[in-house]
C-alpha cells in the first residue's frame, strides 16, 4: 500500500497554532502564502537560491522554499508579518523604511528577517566568510559593511538597493550596540 | 485651502506604500486571494525546433485535482493581427496554442490546469507531448554579421553622416574593436502571476506587469473583446525592468478562465521565466574611431548586431546610444539582426545603450589611451553643440558639468594613467571612467484628480510603480500642484479602470504621469474656490496630455552622467572586486532624491552586474540554457557590491512642467565600461567581452 | 514533484527500518538538496524519512583525540562550534564560503557530503546526463564546461563535487562513519567518493540503505593554522571555479607536516597527494610550493574551456601555502 500523501498537523506561526492537512509536496513556503494567507513570505525563485522566502525556524533564518511544511511541525515559525510589535514595527523594519533600503519590495520580507537574524548571529559570535581570522581566541568580528554585506550574500535584491539595506542593517545593528 | 506650499517636490520623501512593504502587508499579484481559484501550470517544448505531434492528455487528465489540459486543438483562438500601445505588433510568442510550430527551446505547449499548484506542477511535469524534431540554430556570433539584416524600430536601423572612409583615412590614430556581450535575463524578484476571471461579463485580470492599459489593450486585441470590457490590476509590482509587458502566463490564465469559468493562476517558474519572460539579446559590435592626434574625432561607426527569434522582430539598438554623443565629421550607426531559433528577445533595463555603451565608451578609453589624453578631456574635446547627427538642439546638456564634478569627489586629478602602476597586497587597483546618456522623453497619459469632501485630494493614474517609487513622486507632484502637503494626498494607481497611460518604461513612466497628475491638479486648484463647499462625491478633475506633449518641439533630449569606478584584480585568481563607485548624473529635476539615489545607484549596481556576472549560456546542441536559474545565472550579491554614491547636478528640463527627464535607465548606462576601463587601469588588459569573468582575466596574456 | 509519504524517525534503528520497508523512500535531512532536486524531477522519491530529529547532532571529542561530528549537525554549528574553528580553522572557513546563512542553518554535514552536482545538464531533467540516466551521454564534454573537472573524470561525466565542507574534511583525513541494519560501519573521507569511470551514476561507497551517523577528524596539529580560500563568479553565494584547503607545518623552514586538498576539479573533493609529497621535507618557498602543484596537476586532463583551472588551481595552491609559510616564519 503506497504511504498516504498527506497529513493532518499543527503548524505554529508568529505564536498562533494552524491546524491543516497538507499534501506532503507542499512547502513550507507554499503552505504560508496558500493556506494560510501570509503572503508576505515571497516566492523569488522556489529553489533556494534567492532568499525572498527567508523566514526564522526557531529564532533561525532559513529559506521557506527547501523546507517542507510537513517537516515543519513543532517548530516556532516567525514571517515578516510576526516581527513588528503591535504597531510598532522592528528596529530593522525601520531602518529598511527610513533609509529606503528597497524599490520593489518584493524581497523585502526576506530582506528584513535575514537581517534580523544576521544582528542575532553576529551577537552569538558567529563568524562569516568575511572574517579574517575565525578563531575564538580571535573573538568576535566587528560588524563592519563588509561583514554585513557578505552575512547578507543569501539574500538577492535584482532592483540593486544594496546599499541601502547595508546601511539600514547597520543602523538596527547599531541600535543594539553591535555595529563597527 | 491651506497656504499653498511648493517644495514637496526635491524634498526626501519615505515610500508611501514603504510600510506595507516592510510588514510584508503588500500584495502581489499571486497573493490576491480569490475564491474557486484553479492553479495553471505552463507545459514549454523539449525541441528548440519542429510540430508538436500529439499531446497525450489522457493520462493527465485522470490525475487528481486536474481540471483542463489547454493545447493547440483545444484552446481559444486569438486574434495577433494588431499595434499594441507602444506601436508595435505582438510577440508571436504571445498566441499560444494556435498552431504545432515549436519557435525555441521553452515554447510553450500546452497549460495543465487543477485544484492545488501540486497537482498542476506534478500533471504537467508528467504530460507526454510528441515532437516532430528539425534541426535548429541558436549559434550566434560576429561572424552572423554577412546573413544579418537591417530593421528600423523605434529608432533607424543606419544612420550616416559625412564621409567615414575618407574621415577615417585622415585620421592621425584609429580604433577599430570588436565587443561582445552576452544574452541577460531581467530576473525581477518577483516572477510573472496572473489571475484571471469573467466577473459580471467582463474579464478581469489581477498582474504583475509595467502597464496595465498595455497590458490590458493587448488582451483586448487577442480576445477580441470590447476594450471597455477588460480590466487589468497591478498594485504593487515586484521588478520588471522591461520583461512584465503581456507574455504567456497572463494568455494562458485567461483562456483557462474563459474554458472553466473559474478564476485561475497562472505563475511562471524562475525556470520558465527564462525561456518566457524575454531577455536582453546578445551583441556582437564594431567600434571603429578616428581621431586627430589631439582626440578630436573625425569618424565615429559602431555596428551592432542582435538575435532575434523566428517568431518577431526586436531590434537590440546598440548603435544608436551613439548617435547623441560626441561630435564628428563622419558618423555611421547600424543595427542589425539575425533570426534564429532562440525565444523573442525584448527591452531590457537601458536597451540599445547599456550594450551600446559598453562598446562606445571602452573604445573612447582605448582613444584617450592611444592619443595620450585623459579620458575625461578627450570627452570635453569631443562635445557636441547640438545633435552630432541630428543637428537639432540639445533641450539641455550637461556631460561635462557631471564629468567635473564627479572627478573632483572621485579624486580623479591625482590618478597615474599608466596601467598596472598600484598594487596593495594580491590586488592590483585600477580606476576607470565612461559617460552615461538616455533619451529622455514623454507619452500622453491622462489623470483624474478629485478633492474629497474630508480636505484631501485622490489622484488616480493609471501609473505602475514597479520599484521606481513613482507613487511617491506622484504624491509629491500631485501635492506642490494642489498646493498642500503631502499627507492629504492619495496616489491610486495600477488599475485600467483609470484610463490610458503611459507604461513604466524608457524612463518615461514618472515624468508622462506627471505631467497629467499635474495638468490636472492644477485646474482643480484654479477651480476650487476657497472656502467653497465640497460636495460628498468630490470635485473631480480630468487630464489628458496627448496635446501637450505633440506639441513639444523636436530636440535632441537626453539624460546625461559620469559614471567613476574603482576596482581590485587579482591576476592571480581573476577575481574582479569593485571598490567603489561614483555616478553624478544631469537627469532633470529630481522629484524624490531619497528614491531617485537608490534607482540611479540600483541602475550602477546593473552595470556591475553586466560587467562582471551577468550570462545566459545557450546549449547549441539542445537550443536552451544551461543553468537556467538563479544559481547558474549570477546576479551581483551583497557582497559584490561596494559602497556606491549618486548625485546629480542642477538639469531641470525646460520643456516639462515639472522639469522631470528621467532616470530609471541612465544610472545603468556606461556603468559596464567604467569597471571594464577600470580594470584595463588596473592590469593593462582591455577586457571587450562581458562578462570580465576570472577565466577571462586570468588567461588574458594580452587582449581578453 | 509525485506524492510522497512522509514520516519522522526518532532514533537511527527505526530511520533504517523505514527506509528499508520502501525501495524508493529517502533519507532527508536539511532538504536543501533534496527538496531541490525533487521539485525539479531529478529526485522522485516515493517516501522520505525525516532524520533531523535523530540524536546525532552533537560535536564532541573523539577517543584518538579528534573530532566527532554528527551527521545531522547544521553548517552553521559547525562552523560556529569554537573547537572546529580552533582547531580545523579551514573546515570554518569552507562551510562559511559554501552556501547562504540561511542555507547552512539548514544543510546538515551528512547531506552536505550526499550532495549531488551542480552541472546544469545533471539538473535538466529534459537534457541527456549520464549521472542521471546511465548511458544517455554527456553533453558537457562537447558543451557547456568552463566550469567541470579537470582531475579524474571519465569521457561519460565530467561533473564536479560542489561542497567546499568536504575539500576540508578531506585535507584533514576526515572518516565518514555510517550504520546499516547489519551494523556499523566506517570509511575514510579519501575513499568514500567512487572514482567516475563508466559509471558515474554510482557515486559513494556507502552500502544501500546506509546512513550517514556522523564524520570523525582525527587530531591533525598543522590544521590548528589551516586555510581554506575559494574563487568564485561572485564574491559570495555561488559554487567555487576552485578552492583550495591547506596546512603547513613549517619548522626550519622546512615543509614538516602538509595537508593539500583541491574543490570544484573534480568528481570529489580532490587530495592534492602528489602535491603533498613533493612538499614534505622540502624547502617552504615558492618554488617548492609551484613545483608541487604542477606535480598535482601534471595530471589534470582539462577540457577545451576549463584549461583556466589549471592555471587558477596553480595559482591558488602557491598563494595559499605562500600565505601560510608566511605566517608559520613570523
Amino acid at each position: 500500500m503506497p504511504p498516504s500523501a498527506s497529513s493532518d498537523l499543527t503548524l505554529s506561526v508568529n505564536g498562533e497554532k494552524y491546524t491543516l492537512t497538507v499534501d506532503h509536496r507542499t512547502t513550507l513556503l507554499d503552505a504560508l502564502r496558500e493556506r494560510l494567507d501570509l503572503t508576505g513570505t515571497k516566492k523569488g525563485c522556489d529553489q533556494g537560491q534567492c532568499g525572498a522566502c527567508t523566514v526564522l525556524v526557531d529564532g533561525r533564518r532559513s529559506v521557506s522554499c527547501l523546507q517542507l511544511a510537513v517537516a515543519a511541525e513543532g517548530r516556532e515559525i516567525t514571517t515578516i508579518e510576526g516581527v513588528a510589535e503591535g504597531e510598532r514595527l522592528h528596529p530593522v523594519q525601520q531602518a529598511f523604511l527610513d533609509l529606503d533600503g528597497f524599490q520593489c519590495g518584493y524581497c523585502t520580507p526576506g530582506q528584513i528577517c535575514s537581517a534580523i537574524a544576521v544582528i542575532e548571529e553576529h551577537a552569538a559570535g558567529w563568524p562569516s566568510a568575511a572574517t579574517g581570522d575565525v578563531r575564538p581566541e580571535a573573538g568576535p568580528p566587528p560588524l563592519t559593511p563588509e561583514e554585513i554585506r557578505e552575512r547578507m550574500s543569501g539574500n538577492l535584491c535584482r532592483c540593486g538597493a544594496y546599499v541601502s539595506i547595508v546601511q539600514a542593517v547597520a543602523r538596527a545593528a547599531e541600535q543594539k550596540g553591535a555595529a563597527a | 485651502m491651506t497656504t499653498a506650499t511648493r517644495d514637496s517636490v526635491g524634498t526626501a520623501h519615505t515610500r508611501v506604500e514603504g510600510r506595507d512593504k516592510v510588514t510584508g502587508a503588500a500584495r502581489y499579484a499571486a497573493e490576491v486571494p480569490f475564491a474557486e481559484l484553479a492553479h495553471g501550470w505552463l507545459v514549454l517544448s523539449t525541441v528548440a525546433r519542429g510540430r508538436v505531434r500529439s499531446v497525450e492528455t489522457e493520462a493527465v487528465l485522470a490525475m487528481p485535482g486536474v481540471l483542463a489540459v489547454l493545447h493547440h486543438h483545444n484552446a481559444p483562438r486569438v486574434d495577433t493581427d494588431y499595434v499594441g500601445l507602444l506601436g508595435v505588433p505582438p510577440d508571436l510568442t504571445v498566441a499560444l496554442f494556435q498552431h504545432d510550430r515549436v519557435a525555441h527551446r521553452g515554447w510553450p505547449v500546452a497549460l495543465v490546469v487543477a485544484e492545488t499548484s501540486e497537482q498542476a506542477r506534478e500533471a504537467a511535469e508528467s504530460l507526454v507531448v510528441h515532437y516532430e524534431e528539425e534541426p535548429h540554430d541558436v549559434a550566434f556570433c560576429a561572424e552572423r554579421q554577412t546573413e544579418a539584416y537591417t530593421r528600423d524600430s523605434h529608432a533607424p536601423a543606419v544612420v550616416r553622416k559625412g564621409d567615414l572612409e575618407a574621415q577615417l583615412a585622415a585620421s592621425a590614430v584609429v580604433v577599430d574593436a570588436e565587443y561582445t556581450t552576452p544574452e541577460e535575463h531581467h530576473n525581477p524578484m518577483e516572477p510573472h502571476a496572473a489571475t484571471a476571471r469573467w466577473e459580471g461579463g467582463r474579464l478581469e485580470v489581477v498582474d504583475s506587469n509595467q502597464g496595465t492599459t498595455w497590458v490590458a489593450g493587448e488582451l483586448a486585441s487577442l480576445f477580441s473583446l470590447d476594450p471597455a470590457s477588460v480590466r487589468v490590476r497591478s498594485e504593487h509590482v515586484g521588478g520588471g525592468f522591461g520583461s512584465k509587458g503581456v507574455r504567456a502566463h497572463q494568455v494562458a490564465a485567461v483562456m483557462a478562465a474563459t474554458v472553466l469559468q473559474r478564476p485561475v493562476r497562472v505563475v511562471m517558474t524562475r525556470r520558465q521565466m527564462f525561456s518566457l519572460a524575454g531577455y536582453r539579446s546578445p551583441t556582437a559590435q564594431r567600434v571603429r574611431l578616428g581621431a586627430d592626434a589631439d582626440g578630436r574625432l573625425r569618424a565615429l561607426e559602431h555596428q551592432s548586431l542582435n538575435q532575434t527569434s523566428t517568431v518577431y522582430e526586436f531590434v537590440e539598438p546598440g548603435a544608436a546610444a551613439s548617435r547623441a554623443m560626441y561630435a564628428a565629421d563622419a558618423h555611421h550607426t547600424v543595427n542589425r539582426l539575425v533570426r534564429l531559433d532562440v525565444p523573442s528577445p525584448t527591452w531590457m533595463r537601458a536597451p540599445g545603450e547599456a550594450p551600446g555603451s559598453f562598446a562606445l565608451e571602452s573604445a573612447l578609453d582605448e582613444l584617450a589611451e592611444r592619443c595620450g589624453i585623459d579620458p575625461i578631456e578627450l570627452r570635453v574635446r569631443n562635445e557636441p553643440a547640438a545633435g552630432p547627427v541630428s543637428g537639432l538642439p540639445f533641450s539641455s546638456r550637461n556631460l561635462v558639468a557631471c564629468f567635473e564634478e564627479g572627478a573632483r569627489r572621485f579624486g580623479w586629478s591625482g590618478r597615474d594613467p599608466r596601467p598596472g602602476a598600484r598594487r596593495e597586497g594580491r590586488w592590483l587597483i585600477g580606476t576607470g571612467t565612461a559617460a552615461a546618456s538616455f533619451p529622455a522623453g514623454v507619452m500622453p497619459s491622462t489623470a483624474a484628480v478629485t478633492a474629497e469632501a474630508d480636505g484631501t485630494f485622490t489622484v488616480r493614474i493609471n501609473a505602475a510603480d514597479i520599484g521606481t517609487g513613482a507613487r511617491t513622486a506622484l504624491t509629491l507632484v500631485a501635492a506642490d500642484a494642489l498646493g498642500v502637503p503631502t499627507d492629504r494626498v492619495r496616489v491610486r494607481i495600477g488599475d485600467s479602470d483609470f484610463g490610458p497611460a503611459m507604461i513604466a518604461g524608457g524612463s518615461m513612466g514618472t515624468r508622462s504621469w506627471a505631467w497629467a497628475v499635474t495638468a490636472a491638479a492644477g485646474e482643480l486648484r484654479q477651480s476650487l474656490a476657497p472656502g467653497a463647499e465640497i460636495p460628498p462625491e468630490g470635485i473631480t478633475v480630468r487630464s489628458d496630455t496627448a496635446e501637450a506633449v505633440g506639441a513639444l518641439a523636436q530636440k535632441e533630449r537626453h539624460s546625461f552622467g559620469a559614471q567613476f569606478a574603482e576596482v581590485a584584480v587579482d591576476p592571480a585568481t581573476g577575481e574582479v572586486r569593485v571598490r567603489r563607485m561614483l555616478g553624478i548624473f544631469a537627469a532633470g529635476r529630481i522629484v524624490n532624491p531619497l528614491t531617485a539615489r537608490n534607482q540611479l545607484v540600483g541602475g550602477m549596481i546593473w552595470g556591475i552586474s553586466m560587467a562582471l556576472h551577468e550570462e545566459a549560456v545557450r546549449d547549441r546542441a539542445s537550443g536552451g540554457l544551461y543553468g537556467a536559474d538563479l544559481a547558474g545565472y549570477h546576479v551581483a550579491a551583497h557582497a559584490d557590491i561596494p559602497h556606491i554614491e549618486a548625485d546629480w547636478v542642477d538639469d531641470p528640463d525646460p520643456d516639462d512642467p515639472v522639469g522631470i527627464k528621467g532616470i530609471g535607465e541612465v544610472g545603468m548606462v556606461g556603468a559596464a565600461a567604467a569597471v571594464a576601463n577600470a580594470v584595463w587601469h588596473a592590469t593593462g588588459v582591455r577586457h571587450r567581452n562581458l562578462p570580465i569573468r576570472p577565466d577571462r582575466v586570468l588567461m588574458a596574456g594580452g587582449d581578453a | 514533484m509525485r506524492e510522497f509519504g512522509y514520516q519522522r524517525a526518532l532514533d537511527v534503528s527505526g530511520a533504517l527500518a523505514l527506509l528499508d520497508a520502501d525501495p524508493e523512500a529517502r533519507f532527508l535531512g536539511g532538504g536543501t538538496n533534496l527538496v531541490d532536486l525533487m521539485k525539479t524531477g531529478v529526485e522522485r522519491p516515493a517516501r522520505l524519512v525525516d532524520i533531523r530529529e535523530l540524536p546525532l547532532n552533537r560535536i564532541e571529542p573523539a577517543e584518538d583525540g579528534g573530532l566527532r561530528i554528527g551527521a545531522t549537525v547544521t553548517n552553521s554549528d559547525l562552523a560556529a562550534h569554537p573547537e572546529v574553528r580552533r582547531r580545523y580553522p579551514a573546515l570554518a572557513q569552507a562551510v562559511l564560503a559554501g552556501a547562504s546563512g540561511q542555507l547552512r542553518n539548514m544543510a546538515t554535514v551528512g547531506g552536505n557530503l550526499l550532495q549531488r552536482t551542480r552541472c546544469g545538464y545533471f539538473a535538466d531533467v529534459t537534457s541527456p546526463c549520464n549521472k542521471r540516466t546511465p548511458g544517455s551521454g554527456c553533453p558537457a564534454v562537447e558543451g557547456e564546461h568552463h566550469n567541470h573537472a579537470i582531475l579524474g573524470a571519465s569521457g561519460h561525466c565530467v561533473a564536479t563535487h560542489p561542497s567546499d565542507m568536504g575539500v576540508a574534511l578531506t585535507a584533514f583525513d576526515a572518516r565518514v562513519s555510517y550504520e546499516t541494519a547489519d551494523g556499523p560501519g566506517e570509511v575514510p573521507l579519501a575513499d568514500f567518493y567512487l572514482p567516475v569511470g563508466e559509471t558515474p551514476h554510482l557515486e559513494t561507497a556507502l552500502p544501500p540503505g546506509a546512513l550517514i551517523t556522523g564524520v570523525t577528524l582525527p587530531p591533525v596539529p598543522a590544521a590548528a593554522g589551516s586555510r581554506y580560500r575559494k574563487v568564485r563568479e561572485r564574491a559570495s553565494y555561488a559554487f567555487a571555479i576552485g578552492s583550495v584547503a591547506a596546512a603547513l607545518d613549517v619548522q626550519d623552514g622546512v615543509v614538516r607536516d602538509v595537508r593539500l586538498a583541491f574543490g570544484a576539479v573534480a568528481s570529489r573533493p580532490w587530495r592534492a597527494r602528489t602535491a603533498e609529497d613533493v612538499l614534505t621535507g622540502a624547502p617552504a618557498d615558492a618554488g617548492t610550493f609551484a613545483a608541487a602543484a604542477d606535480a598535482e596537476l601534471a595530471g589534470a586532463r582539462p577540457l577545451p574551456h576549463n584549461g583556466y583551472k589549471v592555471t587558477l588551481m596553480r595559482n591558488l595552491a602557491v598563494a595559499v601555502l605562500s600565505e601560510l609559510a608566511e605566517e608559520a616564519a613570523r
